[in-house]
């Protein structure tokens, strides 16, 4: 699996994306900087966490116009898989590629923990290693990760399956208590229509290893080195 | 020629930032304070001198960059 993985001023996590797709791949993706115009050939393209551009104006606004972003839409156009985690899913939001948008997080708090969250589909490239009703446990580093979108959109998502992972308590029910950030019923991760697009607030990549504290991230790279090999 | 944004949140929309100021307002002793609604104020020279041809120009900029009309409203005033 050749992967590319873009690094915006800010961005912090594109190591961490590197190293768990190495671990599943064994392969090295590839660090495309914001200012390039192309895009080597790859089978994946990620949009790393972090603090792009400072989060003037808005988390992800800046970044989605950076010049790079016009060649990751054409491509995720094309049918290109695209992870977006964190800052990722906040720049895809911004792009247009994912509807909706993050707002602060309800408590104003940063939130740093690791959080439950219910696997909601398993039939897409990025879920297919999973089965609905997994509960994961994986970290969350943010302060803006409160999903809204209208309820038109909310129903969308929900009625075309592409709510991808929800928040939940540790015993996987989905519910006020277990959700971390506020965020529209639950919702921590979404898919595009053609599915090919997934944007997630959580931080699958450091969960990948048993020295981190959980591997529950890990069969989420392992289902794109297999599909994209 | 200037042009002055206003973006602010649209109703509905949970404004934590103007909830915790509200708070502290009333910490402070102010009372009597309301709903506290958090915005953005940008102000942007235009070598345009056309006044349409500005206004028009600065929406643009508003939907594209300045607002994200998911959640915000955004109004242009322009000055000069």
């Amino acid at each position: 699996m050749k992967a590319a993985v873009v690094v915006f001023p800010g961005s912090n996590r594109e190591h961490d994306i590197v190293d768990a797709i190495e671990r599943s791949s064994g392969q090295k993706a590839q660090l495309v900087w914001h200012s390039e115009r192309d895009l080597p050939k790859v089978d994946l393209i990620v949009l790393p966490g972090g603090f792009s551009y400072g989060d003037y104006l808005r988390t992800g606004a800046i970044a989605a116009h950076s010049p790079i972003m016009s060649e990751v839409k054409k491509r995720a156009g094309q049918g290109v898989p695209v992870l977006g985690v964190c800052n990722g899913f906040q720049i895809l939001c911004e792009s247009g590629l994912l509807p909706g948008v993050l707002l602060t997080n309800a408590s104003l708090k940063f939130i740093c923990r690791n959080v439950g969250l219910k696997v909601e589909h398993s039939d897409s490239l990025f879920t297919r290693r999973y089965n609905a009703g997994d509960v994961l446990s994986v970290p969350v580093a943010h302060g803006m990760g409160n999903y809204f979108a209208d309820p038109k959109t909310l129903d969308t998502l929900e009625g075309e399956g592409r709510v991808a992972f929800r928040y939940c308590t540790a015993e996987g029910e989905v519910n006020a208590e277990g959700n971390a950030n506020g965020s529209a019923r639950n919702i921590a991760g979404i898919f595009n229509a053609k599915k090919n697009v997934l944007g997630m607030m959580p931080h699958p990549e450091n969960a990948t290893d048993p020295k981190l504290g959980s591997i529950s991230g890990k069969p989420l790279f392992d289902a794109l080195a297999e599909a994209l090999a | 020629m200037k042009a002055k944004v206003h973006v602010t949140l649209k109703n509905g929309v949970l404004d934590p930032q103007g909830k915790a100021i509200g708070h502290a307002l009333d910490t402070l002793g102010f009372k009597g304070v309301g709903d506290v609604r958090q915005g953005k104020y940008i102000e942007i020279e235009l070598a345009e001198k056309d006044r349409a041809k500005a206004e028009a120009a600065v929406k643009q900029m508003c939907e594209k960059l300045l607002a994200n009309t998911v959640i915000e409203n955004y109004t242009v005033e322009l000055v000069g």
